[in-house]
């Protein structure tokens, strides 16, 4: 495939979005995934009430923890998986939609966080 | 001194004249592949946490009774398998991805290649206490 000019402007972008999504998704996915989605439903620990996480959530820095948190490992996650349907199930001929469905879906992913976490009050 | 001979004639090399047909399923046919296949996988584990987190903060946005809904979702058994079969992918992500860190990051003291578990090693400690302290957040609420 030629590279346009459009394209080489775009990547480098795509590619630091990828690389800081991998960063934070390795470092804090983890934990949040075994303490929310484990530790807390099987009620190995007690999950803090309503009220505790509402107070905690409209702090300035949590909504600013949580923006990256539910932002750029969404970046990550739509550039590892175009490549995946691209080098691993072969599907070349789709590239440009696949492409513009996986980072379009990490826009749209950002911008929805973006809103949450504006609004919540 | 001028030649009368005609240059001679390039073809472009054209790759699409021979191409070896690659199996769909090449990546099951060695374990390193499938090793490399299931590390992109876990992206899509990377977007369904993301997904479950801004489930969680919309709930959390409309009130108790949503809040109170949204954990009993989570407290379905096929959500929690659905967790934990995440949470292996997740934490085999940051494994290969620290060990990552240590071949795309090539440092040099006094001229001799620092080693990789001297730069992958730190990610790991880091990583471990970067957990405890969030755990201790959520966990004390």
């Amino acid at each position: 495939m030629e590279a346009s000019p459009h394209k080489l402007r775009l990547e480098p972008l795509l590619w630091i979005l990828f690389s800081a999504g991998g960063v934070v998704a390795a470092f804090l996915i983890p934990v949040h995934l075994l303490v929310q989605g484990i530790v807390f439903p099987l009620g190995l620990a007690k999950a803090p009430d309503y009220a505790t996480i509402a107070a905690f959530v409209t702090h300035p820095l949590v909504r600013l923890y949580l923006f990256v948190l539910c932002s750029v490992p969404l970046f990550h996650a739509a550039h590892r998986i175009r490549y995946t349907l691209y080098d691993g199930l072969q599907i070349k001929h789709l590239n440009e939609v696949i492409a513009v469905c996986c980072y379009g879906g990490a826009v749209v992913g950002t911008l929805f966080a973006g809103f949450l976490l504006w609004s919540i009050h | 001194m001028k030649s009368t001979m005609a240059p001679p004639a390039y073809t472009l090399n054209h790759p699409r004249w021979y191409r070896k047909r690659v199996s769909t399923y090449w990546w099951l046919e060695r374990w390193e592949y499938l090793r490399f296949v299931l590390r992109e996988i876990s992206s899509v584990f990377v977007a369904y946490f993301v997904v479950l987190m801004l489930m969680q903060i919309l709930a959390v946005s409309r009130g108790p009774a949503a809040y109170d809904k949204f954990q009993n979702l989570l407290r379905n058994p096929l959500v929690i398998a659905l967790n934990i079969v995440s949470f292996l992918f997740v934490v085999f992500h940051s494994i290969t991805w620290f060990n990552l860190s240590a071949r795309a990051m090539v440092v040099r003291i006094g001229g001799k290649r620092v080693p990789g578990f001297l730069i992958s090693g730190p990610n790991f400690v880091a990583w471990l206490v970067i957990s405890a302290v969030i755990a201790w957040f959520l966990v004390r609420g």
